[in-house]
């Protein structure tokens, strides 16, 4: 056993931060220490910077323009760029149909997408949930009947991503209803101009609309746009859904806000002195830093492992585990900020900067803290909610 | 012991439900909330006809002569229906002053007129450095013949936009987080160098930025000493601690029930999620929860009217923290039993999830009563 990073993948930590501080746009960085929503240019902006530098992708094999990097240097490439806070790239195309399709797809549809989603020259969104079909995914009844060369797909999708901005949707959709439920899904790419489909924006708790309804009436898919074979979209999509091993916890994403909450608790006053020096507050953080500590001694047991024995293909349990304390502690992480505004957490200013001439007694930084903390009760309800991760653990690990 | 509702307490009770239960849907509520004053004019009138602005003031001074109880009957009922309409501004706090440290001659000129429902009142004590200390006070109150000139700033000041009195603490004598040297102002919200930045609160409720710039205040606008004010404004807010506690019941009630209901009818895996014996738990949990806030509510109640300060901050910092605890487990879990839905603005769950956690915003976190409550020696005497 031994706990240390080598000099190589220290020299490599450097490396990382070097690159973000000098190549992150300072407007994109400003939004994210504020914990600011970026807009579709944002993104794509920072995307083509990285794809340039060849680091859009780069968990990807190195035939599709993956770094070949093990699994150490990726672990340490995702904490610097979530801590420093870069944006990570759109997840939909990098970390879900990018891997199905290089695994799964014919030699086509990789040329054809793969480039286009390390570029963002595609922005893709995810059609799996259903207003009936949360937890049980499988239940799900969007229809892909076959006429000719093309599938007619009918139904609805929910929850979906940033649907608003996208170019292409995957899709499961169910390619026989006499089958058992699972496996009767096949997994559809549809290009999001096809005729027949509608986004409906669906605003959330926090003020946003960053999740849509998307509705396909008698949308015509060409059958070369069904990724592997017919009724085994199941499993590619457990596929899909067991490859988050690295990126769920967001060990660096609630590094970053405990700094921040350390930064900002070191200005806003509680009784005459910085609420830092608060004890009863200064114990709170310390208990989530020892959680957070902990959990990232998880992460680098399961990266260490898939160094050391390769990825099985196996989804590992310890994905659940990484699931739900990350998400634990991400929604520790954003109650303790909004604490921190104390009375000031109260005040509603969406884009603040732009709504009053003179300055006022309203913190920057305050007015986010509430809506992020709201926002974030998201977490341990996708993805697989936590109460669907216990039983997993519970199935799987022990045996009950 | 009897904690059962007199009659009369009883209808008040039920004739609040009904005209909230009819009028205050959630679609209704939406369309107040996009008024320009975020609230509903025709309901406040109603509200007046009902008595309700009337009910906490003595039957002499042109009251009802409710007391902490018919209060905590109103709040929980408007927790319940999320009202957007300053009755707690006005009525509570405002009134609170009214009652508590206005002399007869001020009562007799402002009790008509919040009871008619035409004044509205609100009160500015947060200031920039002060968190949740109403002894913490920058803002000047300078003698200036019979009268005061008063300059500073209030943040925060709940339904200060469309209050055409604010209440306000400012500083007489002393140093910013000195006890004594704090007066209690009333400021006519138009008079020369008031200014005031209106906004809306996470809730959906509305506050204001409020600035001061040498603002001549009468002789008769100050209530009670100018010297030591803070002991009235401690009093008021902590009957307006009681108030909070008893919408916060209402509130969670009503997540509870929204969330019992979506158990019993969403059904994944071909069965209603809420035979799911986790979820059960989380159910009970919620209601565990709500019957302690409940409970302590009616403590904070009870303790509304006493004398002996120390006793009273100290029922209402347990309140305060009880129910700001209770209300986070209640609301974070309405949100994941719901699942995806809960995140929605269209359905109501999350603006009660919002309104929640602002109540456990307003005069200090449930955290920092629970360090006040530690440092004022608890609750219970050691064992002799």
């Amino acid at each position: 056993m031994d706990l240390r990073f080598t000099d190589e993948e220290i020299a490599f930590r450097e490396e990382v931060r070097a690159f973000l501080r000098d190549n992150l746009p300072d407007d994109i960085r400003a939004k994210m220490i504020d914990g600011e929503h970026l807009n579709k240019p944002d993104l794509v902006r920072w995307t083509r910077i990285l794809n340039a530098h060849g680091w859009a992708v780069p968990h990807w094999p190195q035939a599709h323009g993956g770094t070949g990097w093990g699994p150490m240097k990726q672990y340490i490439y995702l904490e610097e760029s979530q801590k420093h806070p870069a944006p990570q790239p759109l997840p939909f195309g990098v970390n879900m149909v990018g891997p199905v399709i290089y695994t799964f797809g014919s030699e086509v549809q990789k040329q054809r997408f793969l480039p286009r989603i390390a570029n963002l020259d595609d922005w893709w969104c995810q059609g799996f949930s259903e207003p009936g079909s949360g937890s049980d995914l499988a239940s799900l009844k969007t229809r892909a009947v076959r006429d000719g060369d093309h599938y007619v797909v009918n139904g609805q999708k929910t929850w979906t991503t940033m649907a608003q901005h996208a170019d292409w949707i995957f899709c499961l959709v169910r390619t026989d209803t006499a089958a058992k439920k699972q496996e009767g899904i096949s997994f559809l790419l549809i290009d999001m101009r096809t005729p027949g489909i509608e986004v409906r924006p669906i605003r959330t708790i926090d003020g946003g609309s960053e999740i849509n309804e998307v509705f396909f009436t008698d949308v015509r898919v060409p059958v070369e746009n069904r990724v592997g074979e017919e009724n085994k979209g199941w499993d590619y999509a457990k596929f899909l859904l067991g490859n988050e091993r690295t990126n769920i916890a967001r060990i660096g994403v609630s590094k970053q806000r405990v700094a921040r909450i350390r930064e900002l608790a070191a200005l806003e006053m509680a009784g005459g002195r910085p609420l830092i020096e608060d004890e009863r507050f200064r114990e709170k953080l310390a208990a989530i830093e020892i959680d957070l500590k902990a959990l990232e001694m998880t992460q680098l047991r399961v990266v260490a492992a898939d160094a050391k024995r390769g990825n099985t293909g196996k989804p590992d349990p310890a994905s659940s585990i990484l699931k739900i304390k990350g998400s634990e502690i991400q929604q520790a992480t954003t109650h303790l900020l909004m604490e921190v505004m104390g009375p000031y957490a109260a005040p509603y200013l969406p884009g603040h900067d732009d709504r009053w001439n003179e300055p006022s007694d309203v913190p920057d930084y305050a007015p986010q803290a509430a809506p992020n903390y709201f926002n974030n009760r998201k977490v341990s309800i996708y993805g697989g909610s936590n109460e669907i991760q216990k039983n997993i653990i519970a199935k799987a690990v022990l045996g009950l | 012991m009897d904690f059962d509702l007199s009659e009369e307490q009883s209808m008040l009770r039920d004739s609040l439900d009904r005209l909230l239960g009819d009028a205050y849907r959630f679609e209704d509520r939406r369309r107040f909330m996009a008024a320009p004053e975020g609230w509903s004019t025709d309901i406040w009138r109603q509200m007046a006809e009902m008595g309700l602005m009337a009910l906490p003031f003595a039957e002499a001074d042109g009251g009802i002569g409710g007391g902490p109880v018919e209060t905590m009957i109103v709040m929980e009922a408007l927790g319940k229906a999320l009202s957007l309409e300053p009755y707690f501004a006005t009525v509570v706090l405002g009134g609170g002053f009214l009652r508590l440290g206005g002399s007869a001659a001020q009562k007799a000129e402002l009790v008509p007129q919040v009871a008619d429902g035409s004044l509205r009142l609100a009160f500015g004590h947060t200031e920039r450095q002060s968190r949740f200390d109403l002894a913490s006070v920058t803002t000047t109150a300078t003698r200036d013949g019979d009268g005061w000139v008063l300059s500073g700033s209030k943040s925060v000041v709940l339904h200060g936009d469309c209050a055409d009195r604010i209440f306000v603490t400012a500083r007489t004598a002393g140093g910013t987080a000195d006890e004594t040297g704090i007066g209690v102002f009333l400021v006519d919200a138009r008079a020369d160098g008031v200014s005031r930045r209106g906004y809306a609160t996470q809730d959906g409720l509305r506050a204001a930025e409020l600035t001061l710039d040498r603002v001549r205040v009468p002789a008769d606008a100050v209530f009670g000493d100018p010297q030591d004010g803070l002991p009235l404004a401690r009093r008021v807010v902590d009957q307006a601690i009681a108030a909070l506690a008893a919408e916060s019941v209402g509130v969670m009630g009503a997540m509870h029930a929204l969330t019992v209901d979506y158990m019993k009818v969403r059904k994944q895996f071909g069965v209603p999620i809420g035979s799911f014996q986790v979820l059960q738990h989380k159910a009970v949990d919620m209601y565990v929860a709500i019957e302690q806030a409940r409970s302590i509510t009616l403590y904070a109640t009870m303790m509304a009217d006493s004398d002996d300060d120390a006793e009273r901050a100290r029922a209402m910092h347990a309140a305060k923290a009880e129910i700001g605890r209770g209300g986070r487990l209640v609301g974070e879990n309405a949100i994941q039993i719901h699942g995806g839905v809960g995140m929605t603005a269209e359905y109501a769950v999350g603006h009660y999830f919002k309104r929640m956690t602002m109540i456990d915003v307003a005069f200090g976190h449930a955290d920092h009563h629970l360090r006040e409550l530690a440092r004022a020696g608890g609750l219970f005497s050691a064992a002799a």
